[in-house]
């Protein structure tokens, strides 16, 4: 089990998976029902439960986190919806990334978060303002991530094509796209939980509903239970959506598992 | 007139950042009849993978021409297939969709295609696996649906460079008969460019021998062994008096180069 780049059987995989999850908790039940953490500061696992299902009978949490999933899959949508075609023009064509390459460089550095008061200014703080954050946060590394991937696409492939008889359009759509389609489909996995950090972000400044909202009203309360509850909520959301993109991709292209 | 005129072609790679020139090919001029197979052999590095992408269209001669029937080559076209010495198969496709490519890019009609495919599975014996795709084939039939692909498109002429060259040694004496007999049937004309003296000779009806770089042709021996060939005609007396006199060329030339 302990060798260098020895595979583990399915069934340990999973034990040991799950294992990390009982340890965890494990350890968070010594520190607050043990009494090291006092629990202004830290609830303990029981407290937390009792809390979660307070936020879901008295205040609605589940519109909340409606809300939440919506401006992050609609903000990644709308940054998808751009990013996708200027990514693989990007990648086929050289000049066209020498034109937009050094721009988007740099805008990918540019922090999502520090655009929210400007953002504030110009778009208020209602939906467009949250939109707006996410697709900041994800175009650029959308973009760059996707032209890369299709810029690497392999040269061979292109060539016999050619010698198919393929014309440039053919090139893009019937070899560059599908070459780097898997990949592609992997970046956007992948961009899709940094959204995720986004949104919260977005919520906790000038908001009145999400989960990102509740944990800020939490925090006045020191409602700690109410915290962790909506950090665990965003941490499974997001396995699911990683489940499901995962399962998705095995789908459509089965072709690079084989 | 002759089916493929190389006039005068040559080829020097621009040296990157102050670095002297590569002469890969030296001004080269072969005339090829309708129905020849040729042979192109020469030691690794002569310059005459070079030569036969210039006739491909997937790289530009420093001077001199190509013409097939007549018409300047200037870019890769169908007319033109080419058969590389890497996988080239496309791997979302399958072994019928890879075949169907060119025809689908001429605007073949669909059932049209398949017919056509059915027909090269067929004569490259890969009837059964249609529907695979290329990761789950050996390289012997990857490449055998490579040469499916090229002649579904019904090239002039037909190019292979180094096609079995990543091929064990059984394999590779199968693929050189199945490719025989398909030359025995249609008579396409085929440029094959190899470094294995002995398919050189078991396949063409001329090898021209190249130099080591710069390449330049040295010389052009017709073989008269009759068809159809037989494996064992390896081991006969006519095969070996070629073989003996092709070793001693090509070995003046690799010590040139080692």
């Amino acid at each position: 089990m302990f060798k260098p780049l020895q595979p583990v059987s399915g069934a340990a995989k999973v034990i040991l998976g799950i294992a990390f999850f009982v340890l965890f908790v494990g350890a968070w039940s010594i520190a607050t029902f043990g009494g090291h953490v006092p629990p202004t500061f830290l609830a303990d696992p029981a407290t937390m439960v009792r809390e979660a299902i307070n936020l879901f009978v008295e205040f609605n949490f589940a519109y909340d986190i409606a809300i939440t999933v919506w401006r992050v899959v609609g903000g990644f949508v709308l940054a998808a919806i751009v990013a996708l075609p200027l990514g693989i023009l990007m990648g086929t064509y050289k000049a066209v990334e020498a034109f937009l390459e050094p721009f988007v460089s740099f805008a990918r550095y540019l922090p999502a978060s520090a655009f929210i008061p400007l953002l504030i200014l110009w778009a208020g703080i209602g939906e467009t303002q949250k939109l707006l954050v996410i697709f900041i946060g994800s175009v650029f590394q959308i973009i760059l991530m996707v032209a890369v991937t299709v810029g690497s696409v392999r040269r061979d492939l292109v060539e016999a094509a050619y010698t198919l008889g393929a014309r440039d359009s053919g090139i893009i759509r019937r070899v560059l796209i599908p070459a780097s389609a898997p990949d592609i489909a992997e970046i956007l996995r992948l961009v899709l939980g940094w959204a995720w950090t986004y949104v919260i972000v977005a919520e906790l400044i000038g908001s009145s509903s999400g989960i990102g909202h509740m944990i800020v009203d939490s925090q006045a309360l020191l409602n700690t239970g109410q915290i962790i509850f909506g950090i665990i909520v965003i941490g499974c959301i997001g396995l699911v959506s990683d489940f499901l993109f995962k399962a998705a991709n095995r789908r459509l292209f089965p072709w690079s598992l084989a | 007139m002759s089916k493929l005129v190389i006039d005068g072609v040559n080829r020097i790679f621009p040296g990157v950042r102050g670095a002297v020139p590569t002469e890969a090919l030296k001004p080269t001029s072969l005339e090829v009849q309708d129905n020849d197979f040729i042979t192109i052999l020469g030691p690794s590095g002569c310059g005459k993978s070079t030569l036969l992408r210039i006739v491909a269209g997937l790289d530009r001669p420093t001077a001199g021409r190509v013409l097939l029937d007549g018409e300047p080559v200037l870019a890769p076209g169908p007319e033109r297939g080419m058969v590389f010495q890497s996988y080239t198969l496309f791997p979302w496709l399958t072994v019928q969709q890879n075949i169907c490519f060119g025809l689908r890019e001429k605007g073949v009609p669909p059932a049209r295609q398949q017919e056509i495919a059915a027909h090269y599975v067929g004569r490259v014996g890969l009837r059964g696996f249609e529907h695979h795709y290329p990761k789950m084939l050996s390289g012997g039939m990857q490449q055998r649906t490579a040469i499916a692909r090229a002649l579904a498109n019904d090239p002039k002429i037909l190019l292979l460079d180094e096609p079995f060259g990543a091929l064990d040694n059984q394999t590779r004496s199968l693929m050189q008969e199945l490719l025989l007999g398909i030359w025995e049937q249609d008579r396409k004309t085929v440029l094959f460019v190899t470094h294995d003296i002995e398919e050189a000779i078991f396949m063409a009806n001329r090898v021209v021998v190249m130099t080591a770089r710069p390449g330049r042709i040295k010389c052009d021996l017709a073989i008269d062994l009759p068809h159809p060939r037989h494996y064992t005609i390896k081991t006969s007396p006519e095969f070996s008096a070629y073989k003996a006199r092709l070793t001693e060329e090509i070995r003046v030339e690799s010590l040139k180069v080692t």
